[in-house]
């Protein structure tokens, strides 16, 4: 145990020192020093994966704050307060990676005053700051109990619902919206990617990474914090994502076979085996895996499947970003160690940031309520639930 | 009345003075280095491109709705009503949407630098406003790139397609492309052969693929909020109503509470 405890603290010191040279890097020298970004890729992994699947990663938020306080099914309610945080720490980090994107980071504010309704980016950038404040707030009672500051939560708990709404509106403008940026591109991105659904599609599959983070994280939570797995819950997110899962590969398919696709994608070339990488690992495996009851019902298998879709959709959202790109370009684009170094260390301080949270604020409530329960069997259990709950 | 360009390919000998015009006129550094590169770049914003004894140019198209300007989030690019498409390099943040967008690949950015910008081609906005013509056109030994009023210039091309339809591929560039552009092309060999393809580009112009989305966001906001809304209120409602009928039945079951 005191091996291993070492043994990553040496990785993620490791990885601090990297991004820290690379920042330094990236801040005295330029993009051109530190990036292998051109005038054919002006967008790299900053913006395909850490602005792109950094988002999606944190869709979990939205939507468990949906199904718990919207659906009402209270049973998840566990797990909301662990998901608030993920989203809150992906869309902070988000916020810092787009600070090493934009060449001239210093005046990220402008949208604020230089208004373009008409760009989608300005859209993104409005709904993003919007909901990364909503987030703060949902998170805030985690904080304010902490520290036992009464009054500040009863005012939270006030507007809690309205701010849920506010959040799941938010979330779906801005997830779908990463997907009509590209929408503007219909001679560049290549037509396994390219499609008017584009919007629908990012969204549905955030909803899909959303459900599969969550028992991801669930399940790291009960490996590196000693905490009770939640079977039982994990187990129906993995039934609702099998729907989903479904309905977004139906969606896929049937817009191929609008478009005339059908056939490109059986038909051997760069672009087609990393649209069958996408389509295995986010779609065909874990829906296959999903239907034996064995592995939908097993801690393990539900792991596995969740790291799929994560890593299926990963690929999706880099096919768009990225390699879809490449062919109309020209040439390939590889990012340069210094942008490896720097996404390393930006995902790095994300898991570091959760284990501290973990460690110090409450963000796993259930246990006492347990304890509580256990302590004094059926002692007014539905108020209580209710009270100990409102905040989230 | 929007200027524009109005380029003949078949008339270019390919001096390259063109070149030389532009970055006197944009004070880029310019010598036989600069001269033999072939694409444009953050130096370079015009190119006369050579292939066998072929010329063709290439610069900012100018598009009447461009892909740039609508996709910019700080609006720093827009399209003048003079016709050129110009940059204002004090609002740029640098999140590069443009250079993505834009489907001629036209604006470059400066990589080497700390503090980049965009550069690109704005079709010298302050002459074209005093109504002088362009520093290219205005350095053009042999009229290939002409300046002038852009229906006239479109009415001239077809002129000259009808008077010789032996010396041009039978197709005016940017008349319909993407919407129109404020650079008409005509030209001797297949455009495709300089990088320009006709039949890939749409004739819509590309703000409406996004705006298409865009546009229904007002409507979706409060309709999303009353739906959550009702949701909402419906999954507490039944809640409540259950627990009412419970504690009715609890009364009536003898009040022990």
């Amino acid at each position: 145990m005191k091996f291993k405890f070492t043994f990553w603290k040496l990785v993620f010191a490791v990885i601090m020192v990297a991004g820290i040279y690379a920042t330094a890097v990236r801040f005295a020298q330029g993009l051109g020093a530190s990036t292998n970004l051109s005038d054919q890729f002006p967008w790299g992994i900053w913006v395909g994966f850490d602005v792109l699947c950094g988002v999606m990663l944190a869709a979990g938020g939205f939507t468990l704050t949906a199904a718990v306080h919207i659906l009402n099914i209270k049973r998840w309610h566990s797990i909301v307060r662990p998901t608030i945080l993920t989203a809150f720490l992906g869309y902070a980090l988000v916020s810092l990676a787009l600070m090493f994107d934009l060449g001239r980071p210093y005046r990220i504010w402008h949208p604020l005053i230089m208004r373009n309704p008409h760009s989608v980016m300005f859209e993104v950038a409005y709904c993003v700051m919007l909901y990364t404040s909503v987030l703060s707030l949902e998170f805030s009672p985690i904080v304010l109990e902490r520290f036992k500051m009464e009054k500040a939560l009863k005012i939270i708990k006030a507007v809690l619902i309205p701010l849920v709404i506010f959040g799941v509106i938010l979330s779906t403008l801005h997830q779908s919206s990463l997907g009509t940026v590209y929408l503007i591109m219909p001679t560049k991105l290549h037509a396994f990617w390219y499609s008017p659904l584009l919007p629908v599609f990012f969204y549905i599959s955030a909803i899909a990474v959303g459900l599969a983070m969550t028992i991801f994280e669930s399940s790291m939570s009960s490996k590196y914090f000693g905490r009770q797995l939640e079977l039982p819950i994990l187990r129906e997110l993995g039934r609702v994502l099998y729907i989903v899962l479904w309905v977004y590969t139906i969606l896929r398919f049937e817009d191929l076979l609008h478009r005339g696709m059908l056939k490109q994608v059986l038909v051997n070339s760069y672009e087609m085996r990393l649209f069958w990488l996408e389509v295995i690992l986010a779609m065909i495996a874990p829906i296959v895996l999903l239907s034996f009851r064995k592995l939908r019902n097993s801690p393990g298998g539900l792991y596995l499947i969740a790291v799929m879709v994560v890593l299926g959709f990963i690929t999706n959202r880099l096919n768009v970003s990225i390699t879809g790109m490449e062919g109309t370009a020209g040439g390939h684009y590889l990012p340069k160690w210094t942008e490896f170094a720097i996404t390393a260390m930006i995902v790095a301080a994300g898991f570091a940031l959760f284990g501290l949270a973990a460690k110090y604020l409450p963000i796993f409530p259930d246990e006492k309520e347990h304890d509580a329960a256990a302590e004094e069997p059926k002692a007014v259990p539905v108020t209580a639930a209710v009270m100990t709950n409102a905040g989230d | 009345m929007s200027k524009a360009l109005l380029y003949d390919a078949t008339l270019c000998i390919g001096c390259k003075q063109c070149e030389a015009g532009c970055a006197q006129q944009n004070k880029l550094p310019y010598d036989d280095h600069i001269a033999a590169e072939d694409v444009t770049s953050d130096h370079k914003f015009t190119t006369v491109m050579t292939r066998s004894d072929k010329f063709f140019r290439r610069l900012c198209m100018h598009c009447q709705d461009p892909a740039c300007a609508s996709v910019c989030p700080v609006g720093a690019l827009h399209k003048t009503a003079n016709g050129p498409v110009v940059y204002e390099e004090n609002r740029c943040m640098g999140c590069r949407y443009c250079m993505v967008a834009c489907p001629f690949g036209v604006p470059k950015y400066e990589w080497s630098k700390v503090l980049p910008k965009v550069q690109k081609c704005i079709m010298c906005p302050d002459r074209v406003a005093n109504g002088q013509p362009t520093a290219c056109a205005e350095a053009c030994p042999t009229g290939a790139t002409k300046f002038g009023e852009r229906d006239e210039l479109i009415k001239e091309a077809q002129v000259r397609l009808h008077d010789n339809p032996s010396n041009y591929v039978p197709h005016i560039f940017g008349v319909e492309e993407v919407g129109g552009t404020s650079v008409i092309m005509i030209s001797g060999v297949a455009f495709e052969e300089f990088g320009l393809s006709p039949a890939k580009l749409p004739k819509d112009p590309l703000p409406i693929y996004t705006y298409r989305v865009l546009s229904r966001i007002p409507d979706f906001v409060p309709l999303g909020g009353a739906m959550l809304g009702g949701v909402w209120w419906i999954t507490h409602r039944r809640e409540e109503v259950a627990a009412a009928e419970a504690e009715e039945k609890s009364k009536k079951d003898g009040g022990t509470r």
